[in-house]
């Protein structure tokens, strides 16, 4: 068989293919030529003189796409790089990732975003579209040259990490987006109500004598922002919702037709707040984990659609930095490498959703937010695929962690479902180690079933 | 018989069996504490670092008075005199000490769960005295011991806790270990100060009660907290002469409780705010006894987590 790696062109066969389009799982085959789709066909093998790469029965999807991802750099390297973090979102499946604003400096000018543009394209792992801060410096008082923000190539706006407390700025803030077209993210926390928390406000708060942070926390920020999105008709899109009450008053706008989309994170929909009990920092993460109502809320709005899409948060920070008493400790986990393992093995596997269904949730819906082109499985987009084996067993191990920081509470953990790698405009990113060479194994192996 | 844990980290994790242990350990310990030679050489040979982040006179005290008690070396430090104070982190300090062969680390942390995070890297023994707004979990067993001196059983007992109950790492001791035991608790306190779904805590939950006359109507004893006065400024109560006016505990409002009902304090006491002078002076009054209880129980704290057997024969 002639080698199909490094190729131009090359025939992936005898996939199941899925389409979030058309909500089909199908066996197929797909051309790429070029770093494009240029064909799909229904066989499950081909007639061919080019290269095979013969993906047995694995499960292809487009790319997913993160519209929430902390990259760090420039300002954070220790924690993590352009490089290690687009290698631990293709690892994850994803070949789209949106970065968030807060690095050091803050993403407010257009030469940062030209020197993470091209760090991207020297990495060349996925892509990387860039959210700029809607105030200078994420300080929520003065608006940024949007204009100037989105010529350097920036696609959202958002003070993620921050709430903008000045309701004036916000809307200030919001009218000059929607001039510009761009979607603002907001990051919905009372900064007064939230001050000093460390949790969710609830019974394992008093258990474990740590400040909470209560529900309408989130709740009353949603709220002005939604409120706000309506008087503006900005294009608003609420960060990692954790509470039943944000869910139904973002049901409530689009019922209403404000122009409003939202996401929710793997470890919100998987994850309660009972789990602090030891103290693991890994847990401790902004807006706080919830309650089991919440979870089965977040579940409820994301399959009836008031929830638009899953977004990781990968928020990595240091083991320095994690490695000390639970309140000294900054928030945030890594998700991009666990976020499909995990909502597969919780929510496909225990019949929750059906795999079509999480496939969307992570590709063409988070990209519609947004407006990027990504996510589709059809001739002519880029050849951004990515590989699930959904039966695959595995047990993460931190050595198997491509971003530079190990902040998951998910390490010793085990999965159903593995990503095999992706492909980013048609060149093949193994997500696997191989055990014997100690690095990535050069091919899905065909899985024999 | 033998407590088989390394450390002692909270009640919540304590089954009644080994609190009741604790207790009885306590009880003999309390007695060598009445003779003319108060030291048994039950940890001779061990060293035990005491080390305060916050600041601590009475359990500081208590501890290190426990620990030569029982012949064991001792060293310490507080935050102020330490290289704490030129940014070593927790983990650093405390693995150094352990460096130095020490067999406990009693500990005092401003930080919920701070033990719990030495516990996952530490060989050593682990002795809470305190952790954030968490746990105190000798403070309660000293005020259970003073409590089962008088009354032999916890059954059927009532115990109302007063105070700033969501800051508060005694409440929620007391509240585990009182409960275990088959005591009734009620807690009292602002709005302000109680924290969310407090009913739940404890082995069976508690009473909630805002009314502080009502709260103590049928209490066999009472445990009033410390107000910490930084709390005013979090806007958790307006000034302490309304706190007092509304919360505190007078001998007119001690009218209200059975004649029985004795008073505890775990100290310090703000005289004035949280409990009148007369009444922190008075007959129901049992701080004192708490205090000489704290060095008995701490006592057999260390000598159990240090893998020692207790025997109602074997300290004779």
């Amino acid at each position: 068989m002639i080698e199909w790696k490094d190729k131009r062109e090359f025939w992936i066969t005898g996939v199941r293919l899925a389409d979030p389009e058309t909500g089909k799982i199908r066996t197929g085959s797909v051309l790429v030529q070029k770093g494009v789709i240029a064909d799909i066909v229904r066989q499950k093998s081909v007639d061919t003189d080019l290269p095979v790469c013969d993906a047995g029965m694995y499960i292809c999807a487009p790319g997913f796409v993160d519209i929430h991802t902390h990259l760090r750099e420039p300002g954070y390297e220790e924690k993590e790089t352009i490089k290690t973090g687009t290698a631990a979102a293709a690892a994850g499946g994803y070949t789209s990732v949106l970065c968030m604003a807060n690095t050091d400096p803050v993403i407010d000018e257009p030469s940062v975003i030209e020197y993470i543009k091209r760090k991207a394209v020297e990495a060349g792992m996925c892509r990387v579209y860039v959210a700029a801060a809607l105030t200078k410096g994420l300080g929520g008082e003065v608006i940024n040259e949007y204009h100037f923000l989105k010529e350097a190539g920036a696609v959202a706006l958002s003070d993620d990490g921050m709430y903008v407390t000045n309701s004036q700025v916000m809307r200030s803030a919001m009218e000059y987006a929607l001039f510009h077209r761009l979607p603002v993210i907001s990051h919905c926390e009372d900064n007064f109500l939230v001050k000093g928390s460390q949790m969710n406000e609830g019974y394992s708060s008093t258990r474990f004598g740590l400040k909470g942070a209560p529900a309408v926390s989130e709740e009353i920020a949603v709220n002005r922002d939604i409120r706000l999105a309506s008087l503006t008709g900005a294009r608003l899109h609420v960060a990692h919702v954790s509470t039943a009450g944000s869910v139904e008053m973002i049901k409530a706008a689009k019922r209403k037709g404000v122009p409003v989309t939202a996401e929710v994170t793997p470890h919100h929909l998987t994850l309660e707040d009972s789990l602090l009990e030891n103290y693991d920092r890994n847990l401790k993460v902004n807006p706080p984990l919830r309650g089991r109502r919440d979870i089965d809320a977040l579940r409820a709005g994301l399959r009836d659609g008031t929830i638009d899409c899953i977004a990781t948060d990968h928020a990595p920070h240091h083991e320095i930095d994690k490695q000390v008493e639970f309140d000294k400790a900054p928030p945030g986990m890594i998700g991009l490498e666990t976020a499909f393992a995990q909502l597969h093995t919780e929510l496909v596997v225990k019949g929750k959703f059906e795999l079509i269904d999480l496939v969307r949730l992570m590709t063409i819906r988070p990209a519609g937010v947004i407006g990027l082109p990504g996510g589709r499985l059809k001739k002519g987009v880029p050849a951004d695929l990515v590989l699930i084996d959904p039966n695959e067993e595995w047990v993460l191990e931190r050595s198997m962690i491509r971003s530079k920081s190990k902040n998951t509470p998910l390490a010793g953990k085990r999965f159903t479902g593995r990503i095999q790698g992706v492909f980013f405009e048609g060149k093949w990113r193994s997500a696997i180690f191989s055990e014997k060479r100690g690095r990535e194994s050069s091919e899905p192996a065909r899985r024999h079933v | 018989m033998q407590l088989n844990r390394k450390d002692l980290l909270g009640l919540e994790e304590l089954t009644p069996e080994e609190i009741t242990l604790i207790l009885d350990t306590g009880d003999s310990f309390k007695e060598i504490l009445e003779r003319p030679i108060k030291k048994v050489p039950a940890l001779r040979g061990k060293t035990i670092a005491n080390i305060f982040y916050e600041p601590s006179t009475r359990t500081r005290l208590s501890f290190e008075l426990a620990e030569k008690r029982l012949s064991a070396d001792t060293i310490g430090f507080s935050q102020a005199m330490s290289s704490v104070s030129k940014g070593e982190t927790l983990r650093d300090t405390v693995e150094n000490i352990q460096a130095m062969k020490v067999d406990i680390v009693v500990m005092r942390h401003g930080s919920s769960g701070a033990h719990r995070f030495l516990a996952e890297f530490l060989d050593a023994s682990i002795v809470n005295a305190g952790d954030g707004q968490h746990e105190h979990p000798t403070q309660a067993l000293l005020d259970m011991m003073t409590l089962r001196q008088r009354w032999g059983t916890f059954e059927g007992k009532k115990v109302t806790i007063i105070g700033d109950i969501m800051h508060s790492r005694v409440a929620r001791s007391n509240i585990w270990g009182l409960t275990k035991l088959g005591a009734e608790v009620t807690v009292c306190g602002s709005p302000t100060m109680m924290p969310p779904e407090v009913g739940k805590l404890g082995e069976g939950g508690v009473n909630v009660e805002f009314d502080l006359r009502r709260a103590i109507s049928e209490a066999d004893a009472i445990n009033v907290l410390r107000i910490q006065l930084e709390r005013q400024e979090s806007m958790l109560f307006p000034s302490s002469q309304e706190y007092f006016e509304v919360f505190g505990v007078t001998n007119r409002v001690l009218e209200h409780a059975p004649e029985h009902c004795i008073v505890m304090h775990p100290g310090p006491i703000n005289r004035g705010v949280e409990i009148a002078q007369d009444v922190a002076d008075g007959d129901r009054a049992v701080i004192l006894e708490q205090v000489t209880n704290g060095v008995a129980v701490r006592m057999a704290v260390l000598f159990l987590v240090a893998g020692g057997t207790f025997e109602e024969s074997s300290l004779q």
